[in-house]
């Protein structure tokens, strides 16, 4: 059973796809409205209806919520639902996150909004699912999805920029932290880290503007592999590898599917 | 998931036993037939026997049951001759090469940096960064011969990313192999050949499972045993278990050959049960 936060669309989507393949059910949250701050068009009510079909069409059972990561109490009745309905989790996957760099008038609002979906969402995700793990005593495992700015200072300078790489470093020390004192009860943590994925998040004309005119940032799209991007599942092959008994072991790490971008800086 | 490696060949050093006769195994079981090496000797300086050609002859045995084919040879990871004599043969046997498993290694008795032997030191660097460059050396030419990219795997160690005390060559050599993946790592990513390499906390395997092991980790004894080594084994660790098995290793390199991890290169992997972030 996994539960996974922006599961509407994106990686998340095809991280609930991946592990419905391989057997797992899932309980999947996505905010399915717009924040302000965010200049590209985020996941809506029918992206999240989709990813219901398709765990579905897998003969996977789904619980499907709309939550805010900002908001735990919300986070956790819909944690609860799934649980009520479909049984105790053993993976979570706090993939949920907003990239909210824009050209021009930036709204002021767009540090403290990423920080708290990236990071503080990622916190509440984790404190959501943590209780009943631990209460169950069958161990777990749990994936931050971070990203190569997880890593390195890429970015940019704007505040939406700046506050997306803060939080994706600041998910590495609650991934390394959560690692230790989650280990007595065998729940692992590690985190992941992409570059570029062929996603809305990505892929939309605000960001394709944002890369081209700051060459700091549009250096985080050069990988070392011949390739521009990676796919949504190549990250969810590597969460799958985390999550199975192969990864039964594997704890505190980060793991870059970032085509040799961090190797190359 | 049969086959995530059907079609495939790897080659693996020290493949007689322990790590690498578990990857030969796993691998044959996902499909890929092997070129296996081992130097099937004592080496200097190691405080336990060395694998035997009988060890080599067992992990022959193992992969033709599985079906697949493999060739196997008694080769040095010194030798450069040696290991691109034995690889060459066994690319001309099966066809192609596609992974690499650079993991032949050698671990030693404890002693303080400024006591080593100056012999002590360079084996340690011979076999466990030399060799490794050497596998690597012969196997790049076939990788980019066959034009279809491919996958090395470095066989690192925790001892790799943080010090041990006592153990300075081995610490040495093991981080002296990051600094070679990330390097071939960028070298060959134009021609998408990825390189990784694989940090182990302790493995359940001949290298670990000795007296001397046992007594670096618990000077406190004269003579300690396994069940002395337990305890202070699963210290290193966060999980709560003193070792790992030879295929988690294998999982983790099973993972990297595999086209699920299409896209990763140039990273260092910790299997290591939280040794690393300790």
């Amino acid at each position: 059973m996994a539960f996974i936060t922006g599961a509407a669309r994106g990686q998340g989507r095809s991280h609930a796809i991946r592990l419905a393949q391989e057997g797992a059910n899932i309980i999947a949250v996505d905010l399915c409205r717009q924040i302000d701050s965010v200049a590209y068009p985020m996941a809506t009510p029918d992206d999240l209806a989709e990813t219901v079909k398709e765990v579905e069409a897998l003969d996977r059972r789904i619980v499907a919520r709309e939550a805010d990561v900002r908001d735990e109490a919300g986070l956790k009745a819909a944690f609860d639902a799934g649980v009520a309905e479909l049984g105790p989790v053993d993976i979570v996957l706090a993939n949920a996150g907003i990239a909210p760099m824009a050209l021009g008038e930036e709204p002021h609002q767009a540090w403290q909004d990423v920080i708290d979906v990236n990071l503080t969402g990622v916190f509440n995700t984790v404190e959501t699912a943590i209780p009943s793990m631990i209460e169950r005593g069958q161990g777990g495992a749990i994936v931050l999805t971070s990203s190569t700015a997880g890593i390195n200072g890429i970015g940019g300078a704007s505040r939406g920029g700046l506050g997306y790489t803060a939080s994706k470093h600041g998910v590495v020390g609650l991934m390394r932290s959560y690692a230790n004192t989650l280990a007595p009860h065998s729940i692992r943590v590690n985190s992941v880290h992409p570059t570029g994925v062929r996603t809305p998040m990505v892929v939309n004309e605000v960001m394709q503007q944002f890369l081209e005119s700051d060459p700091a940032m549009g250096q985080a799209m050069a990988n070392a592999l011949p390739v521009d991007m990676v796919e949504p599942v190549d990250i969810s092959n590597a969460i799958l590898w985390l999550v199975s008994d192969d990864g039964r072991y594997v704890t505190g790490i980060t793991v870059p599917v970032d085509a040799g971008f961090t190797n190359k800086k | 998931m049969a086959g995530r490696v059907a079609g495939k060949v790897a080659f693996i050093t020290g493949a007689a036993r322990g790590q690498g006769r578990s990857h030969a195994i796993r691998l044959a079981q996902e499909g890929a037939d092997i070129i296996a090496v081992d130097v099937c000797a004592d080496m200097p300086g190691m405080p336990y026997a060395g694998a035997t050609e009988q060890d080599l002859a067992e992990t022959v045995k193992e992969v033709e049951a599985l079906d697949r084919r493999i060739v196997a040879a008694k080769a040095d990871v010194r030798d450069f001759g040696a290991v691109q004599a034995a690889l060459d043969d066994g690319v001309a046997q099966l066809g192609r090469l596609d992974i690499v498993s650079a993991n032949a290694g050698i671990g030693s008795s404890p002693c303080a940096a400024e006591e080593l032997a100056e012999q002590t030191w360079q084996d340690m660097i011979d076999v466990n960064l030399t060799g490794v460059w050497h596998t690597a050396k012969a196997a790049i030419p076939h990788l980019i011969a066959g034009g279809r990219g491919g996958s090395i795997v470095l066989t690192s160690s925790a001892a790799g990313l943080q010090a041990y005390a006592n153990i300075a060559h081995y610490v040495s050599a093991k981080h002296g192999v990051v600094g070679l993946m990330r390097t071939l790592a960028l070298e060959l990513a134009p021609h998408s050949i990825r390189v990784n390499s694989i940090h182990p906390t302790q493995v359940d395997t001949p290298m670990i499972q000795n007296e001397a092991t046992y007594r670096l980790f618990r000077p406190d004894l004269d003579h300690p045993t396994r069940a002395d080594f337990e305890p202070a084994s699963q210290a290193m660790n966060v999980l709560p278990i003193p070792w790992v098995d030879a295929v988690d290793i294998s999982n983790a390199v099973l993972f990297l050959a595999s086209d699920e991890a299409r896209y990763i290169t140039g990273v260092p992997l910790p299997v290591d049960a939280g040794a690393v972030i300790k």
